[in-house]
């Protein structure tokens, strides 16, 4: 929508528009610091005016300097290893699944039909009620987080995939076609062009899911990883420790969604909804 | 013949898997995949009991009030903040973390901070639900069409009325989205909660089963998890098509032109 305005706009006020935006930029910024700082504050003050015992809720000054204590320590970055292997691991394995179960079953409209039963039923049904399943297949290792993991990214893939082949705009295969272009060629050159921008859109939220469900499976299973850690730090009553601890996948969290949108700009940086991004 | 084929699409890719469910376990005699009569049985004879009213029916009261107040607060919350420009450059990186923290991470700090109660479960629920319907409604908000804005300003429509007739319907479609988001979400922090700590509900039935080794009771348990989820996405559907039936039509009108 925005971008039908700012295309149909003359030259002249977009540049305005940036000026007047670069200016505001800082404000912005300076905006968005003093609400960080503000949650802090508060968050300092409500335990030490005993709002809450701070036996429950350390200040947000002790558990900052727990989280600090914990990047020096190696048993911090290995957990954080452990949740970031199950995380990539699982994240491949459904985009390549997704990827090529899409592509098939998109191309052809037999497939379609005969599949859409199946996949709107399979798709709602949560990733936790593999939970106990995992446990009983492959205990408390890094297999029951990639079950759980690749069981919630597939659909999630599927999809955006399946949505962005149906997409393919038939005068360009036509084209192709009569242009003698193999059905190999085509899905190359028409219907993976075609495809990426959903298909990065199903990355970017599988992105986010996988690290929830790799939390998870630590936090319930017990299989390597932070969540693990955060369990036993809750039962061992190091509280700012799990306080930290639950800090740290929030920013892990952010991180994986800025490499996310990074990744998502470059690889579609020809697609026109980026270039007209740009402009803004 | 028409309705014959659709039926085939609908139903025959389901009966084949079962077909062959049934023929793999026709031999073995695994221990971990059950047969699928067994299942029916062992899922007629678990969960059509007073089951439904100790474990099932709680879970879903819980899950449902947690969704709603989800929903609500997130809606009212992402229009303040949508419509006032100081505040949201205030709020938005905090929330964007608040976002990021993965929810199933908040099960062991309220249950400390709240102990092990209904009250903590449904405020879980809350917690991990808020942000999808939150964040949505303020980009929904803050992308209403200007000329629209104008229009209304210029007619001197405010106040409650602007909100009702103009800001809620330009970002429903958005709404929905975190809405849908939100629904997935709360199944399974219901699910966690119940696992996680709980005397009672499905989650905690599931897990009891497991390490029971109970094998075809936790495969009706997921069973019922899975049709939970499948209705909450009919029941969604549903309320999309009515809530969002104008702006349907109005893609169809832009797509065709």
């Amino acid at each position: 929508m925005s971008s039908k305005t700012l295309t149909s706009g003359a030259a002249a006020p977009n540049v305005e528009r940036q000026h007047r935006q670069a200016r505001k930029a800082p404000t912005k910024q300076l905006l968005g610091l003093a609400g960080i700082l503000g949650f802090l504050l508060t968050w300092e003050l409500i335990p030490r005016l005993g709002i809450i015992d701070p036996a429950y809720l350390p200040p947000a000054s002790e558990v900052i300097a727990a989280l600090l204590v914990d990047f020096g320590l190696t048993a911090f970055w290995v957990a954080v290893y452990e949740t970031m292997k199950a995380w990539f691991l699982g994240l491949l394995m459904a985009v390549a699944a997704a990827v090529v179960l899409g592509f098939i079953i998109g191309s052809s409209n037999f497939l379609r039909k005969a599949t859409n039963s199946t996949i709107e039923f399979l798709r709602p049904i949560p990733s936790v009620a593999l939970i106990p399943l995992a446990v009983l297949m492959f205990g408390v290792k890094i297999e029951s987080s990639l079950l759980l993991i690749v069981y919630a990214c597939f659909w999630q893939v599927l999809i955006q995939v399946l949505y962005g082949v149906a997409d393919v705009d038939m005068v360009a295969n036509n084209t192709a076609r009569t242009y003698g272009l193999g059905r190999m060629a085509r899905i190359r050159y028409v219907v993976f062009p075609t495809a990426l921008p959903y298909l990065m859109t199903g990355v970017r939220l599988a992105g986010s899911v996988a690290l929830v469900l790799a939390i998870t499976a630590e936090l319930v299973i017990g299989s390597p990883g932070l969540g693990r850690e955060i369990a036993l730090a809750q039962s061992g009553g190091a509280i700012s420790g799990m306080y930290a601890l639950v800090l740290a996948t929030g920013l892990i969290g952010v991180l994986i969604n800025l490499m996310m949108r990074f990744i998502e700009k470059k690889t579609l940086a020809w697609h026109s909804s980026v270039r007209s991004e740009v402009l803004v | 013949m028409k309705t014959l084929k659709n039926l085939g699409y609908l139903l025959g890719l389901p009966l084949l898997l079962i077909l062959i469910w049934w023929a793999a376990t026709l031999e073995s005699d695994n221990f971990f995949v059950p047969t699928p009569a067994s299942l029916v049985e062992t899922f007629a004879q678990v969960w059509l009991g007073e089951r439904v009213f100790t474990d099932v029916l709680p879970s879903i009261g819980r899950l449902a009030a947690g969704v709603l107040a989800a929903i609500v607060i997130g809606v009212v919350g992402g229009v303040l903040i949508g419509s006032v420009r100081w505040l949201r450059a205030l709020l938005e990186p905090t929330l964007e973390f608040f976002r990021a923290i993965p929810p199933p991470v908040l099960v062991p700090v309220l249950m400390l901070l709240m102990g092990i109660t209904d009250t903590m479960k449904v405020v879980v629920i809350i917690s991990g639900c808020v942000w999808p319907v939150l964040l949505n409604t303020i980009e929904g908000v803050r992308a209403v069409d200007p000329v629209l804005s104008d229009s209304t300003h210029t007619y001197g429509i405010n106040g409650w009325a602007r909100i009702r007739y103009l800001v809620l319907p330009s970002a429903s479609p958005q709404i929905m989205a975190g809405v849908r988001q939100s629904m997935s979400l709360g199944l399974i922090l219901m699910v966690i909660s119940e696992m996680f700590a709980s005397s009672s509900g499905l989650g905690f039935a599931i897990v009891q089963f497991q390490r029971s080794f109970s094998i075809p009771e936790m495969w009706s348990g997921i069973v019922v998890l899975g049709l939970l989820g499948v209705g909450m996405s009919f029941i969604f559907q549903w309320a999309e098509r009515h809530i969002l039936r104008w702006y349907h039509g109005q893609k169809e009108v832009e797509n065709a032109a």
